[in-house]
């Protein structure tokens, strides 16, 4: 894995654990796993790990995190728990819902 | 497609999954469509979640066909809990597999929405479930939920209409319940996606009294009931009561029962009311209806037939009390089992709600014999024209059921006795009098046949009175001035034969005394021999 600058020194000391939930290798959930490696790499500073679960082939895992929309982006840590759905395509909503920023301090970062 | 059926020649029927709801099944014909949706719709605490659990909870208990319960809105130990008051334990049922139970939480707050999405993990957390329990039943509850959680309108409805064929796909009998809109059947027009059968459910409030009532709006390639059917939610669970399907096809019986009243029976060709026939007994308060209809009670009691007495005016201890100072006691037979007393104030309920749970009582004690005492109490407040479209309801209910029915009925001092009871008397088969007679500052109680159908009844007028032995005629006077009663009935009343001899001997005593005495005094006077004189002036 690449370093990088980390883009928000404040967040520096934050673990993230992310899991990504699909279903099956649809093209959503392959464009939201790919959104989200970009985001991570480039505002996380390797402070992360994602775990992608395919629900296809755990089903009763759906019913633990309360999943219903696919692809569901569930943050873990740090606490509170937050759900972003959709393919992660508008990285400042993505930002927004991690708690990695206001939508003005993305938009300057970007 | 080819069904078994249409090998046969014969149209294939549209396949129904009986809810085992008590009522339903006929209203709807044989149930719900198999193997499609079904909308349940009604606003807040109409029953709709109820109506919802208790189809599966029946379906896993009676028809054994597993279900999964989806819960958009309570969590299952809420669920759980709910409907323990009902008598169903959910958590025996998913030990043994019979039902599953998956909450679905949704928190607008918690989610953000980025992009593109869908529905998936509801359809896989679906189909987990149906899978782990093999389930042939599906209840949504309340899928609208999903509108406040979601705010891609679009995406939403896609994926409503996706998730519709897919559940029939999957040959899945399910029950959606939804929130009743303004002007719409629900709110978020889930009716647009679901087609096949629309049932509403209502709950109203007129005078402060409360009714829930069914109905069912759609039900495509079947026939169903259209009317409002009302129904109960009891500890036995949901009841819709079909009383409107019941038609004028009953049978009409000929054997007789006795009133209880040798006297009355003589009125009624000495042999009483016919067997399964209404009777109505109407008079002015302390006229004694509760009496005649005690004897009757006790009558069929003593014939060992269950009798069920449904007292709106008086509780049981007082009414057995009351009837045992004119001899009647009916103790012994609510001991026996053979009576049922149930004292309900008539402000407790609609008159719906009343005729709904007298349906359920009468299932489930089978009297032979209902009182209704009185009627009058019972439809106080109440339109007219509901009054007798509910009365008809009732009566062909107990005809149906061969039930001899006796309702007394309060009429309005001054009001004439036969008017006050329009609505009523059309329906009623027997109808007796009772009246007080007011003459020579006295107040009796006088009684008449208004009608007997299918029997020559007496035209009398009677007098009757109230004997610590019961309810007794006075025979009627048979002096010219017509019908009297009370004193003036004794006044005229023929003298016993003694009496007459005794007075006519006083009388003669009388004459030969003053015949002495005017002998007397003539002879004195004139000398003249009395005797011839007597005579002459005699004449």
């Amino acid at each position: 894995m690449k370093r990088k600058i980390p883009a928000r020194p404040g967040k520096k000391s934050e673990f993230f654990e992310l899991r990504l939930y699909v279903a099956g290798q649809t093209p959503k959930s392959l464009t939201a796993l790919n959104n989200l490696k970009k985001i991570c790499k480039e505002h996380m500073d390797e402070q992360y790990r994602i775990e992608v679960i395919d629900l296809l082939a755990n089903p009763q895992l759906a019913r633990g995190d309360q999943i219903l929309a696919i692809p569901t982006l569930v943050r873990n840590l740090p606490t509170p728990i937050r759900k972003i759905i959709g393919d992660l395509s508008n990285t400042e909503r993505v930002l927004v819902g991690l708690d990695l920023g206001t939508p003005d301090t993305v938009a300057g970062a970007l | 497609m080819k069904s078994a059926n249409g090998k046969n020649g014969a149209p294939p029927q549209l396949e129904k999954s009986p809810t085992g709801i008590e009522g339903l099944d006929e209203v709807t014909g044989g149930g719900l469509p198999t193997g499609r949706p079904t909308i349940v719709c009604g606003g807040p605490g109409c029953g709709k979640t109820m109506l919802g659990m208790e189809f599966l909870v029946r379906g896993a208990t009676l028809f054994d066909e597993p279900g999964v319960f989806m819960a958009f809105e309570e969590t299952p130990e809420d669920l759980t809990q709910n409907v323990a008051s009902l008598g169903f334990d959910l958590k025996d049922l998913a030990a043994r597999k019979k039902l599953f139970l998956d909450y679905v939480h949704i928190e607008r707050s918690e989610i953000q929405e980025t992009g593109e999405y869908d529905l998936e993990g509801l359809f896989i957390r679906l189909q987990h479930a149906i899978d782990s329990v093999g389930a042939k039943r599906v209840v949504l509850d309340t899928l609208e939920a999903l509108f406040s959680g979601f705010s891609n309108q679009g995406i939403l409805r896609a994926e409503l209409r996706r998730l519709f064929r897919w559940l029939k796909d999957r040959n899945m009998t399910t029950v959606i319940t939804a929130e009743r809109g303004d002007g719409a059947l629900t709110r978020y027009g889930l009716e647009e996606y679901v087609s096949d059968c629309v049932i509403v459910l209502d709950h109203r409030v007129a005078g402060q009294l409360s009714t829930r009532r069914l109905r069912i709006v759609k039900y495509r390639g079947s026939v169903h009931g259209t009317n409002e059917y009302p129904f109960l939610i009891d500890e036995h669970g949901i009841s819709v009561l079909p009383i409107t399907s019941l038609g004028l096809n009953y049978h009409a019986s000929t054997q007789r029962v006795s009133s209880g009243i040798p006297d009355i029976d003589q009125l009624l060709e000495g042999r009483g009311y016919y067997r399964g026939s209404t009777i109505l007994v109407s008079g002015t308060a302390g006229s004694g209806k509760t009496s005649i209809a005690s004897h009757f009670v006790e009558a069929a009691c003593k014939r060992q037939e269950r009798c069920l007495y449904l007292s709106f005016e008086e509780s049981e201890a007082q009414l057995a009390r009351n009837m045992r100072s004119i001899g009647v006691d009916l103790e012994p037979w609510v001991k026996k089992g053979l009576l049922q007393f149930h004292g309900i104030r008539p402000t407790e309920h609609g008159l719906e709600m009343h005729l709904a749970r007298l349906h359920k009582m009468v299932d489930r004690f089978k009297p032979r014999v209902v009182v209704i005492d009185p009627i009058t109490n019972l439809i106080s407040g109440d339109g007219d024209r509901e009054i007798q479209s509910m009365l008809m309801r009732l009566i062909d209910f107990l005809k149906a059921n061969q039930i001899t029915a006796v309702f007394t009925s309060l009429t309005v001092r001054g009001k004439h006795a036969e008017q006050s009871e329009v609505g009523i008397s059309s329906l009623i088969d027997t109808w007796i009098v009772l009246r007080e007679l007011e003459e020579n500052e006295e107040r009796n109680r006088g009684l008449y046949v208004v009608k007997s159908r299918g029997m020559a009844h007496s035209n009398q007028v009677r007098q009757f009175i109230l004997t610590d032995h019961g309810v007794k005629l006075v025979s009627s006077s048979q002096s010219t001035g017509g019908r009297l009663t009370g004193s003036a009935a004794k006044k005229n009343r023929p003298e016993p034969a003694i009496e007459q001899k005794k007075r006519k001997q006083k009388r003669q005593g009388q004459q030969r005394s003053a015949v002495a005495r005017i002998r007397k005094t003539a002879a004195a006077d004139q000398g003249k021999p009395f005797l011839t004189r007597a005579a002459g002036e005699n004449r």
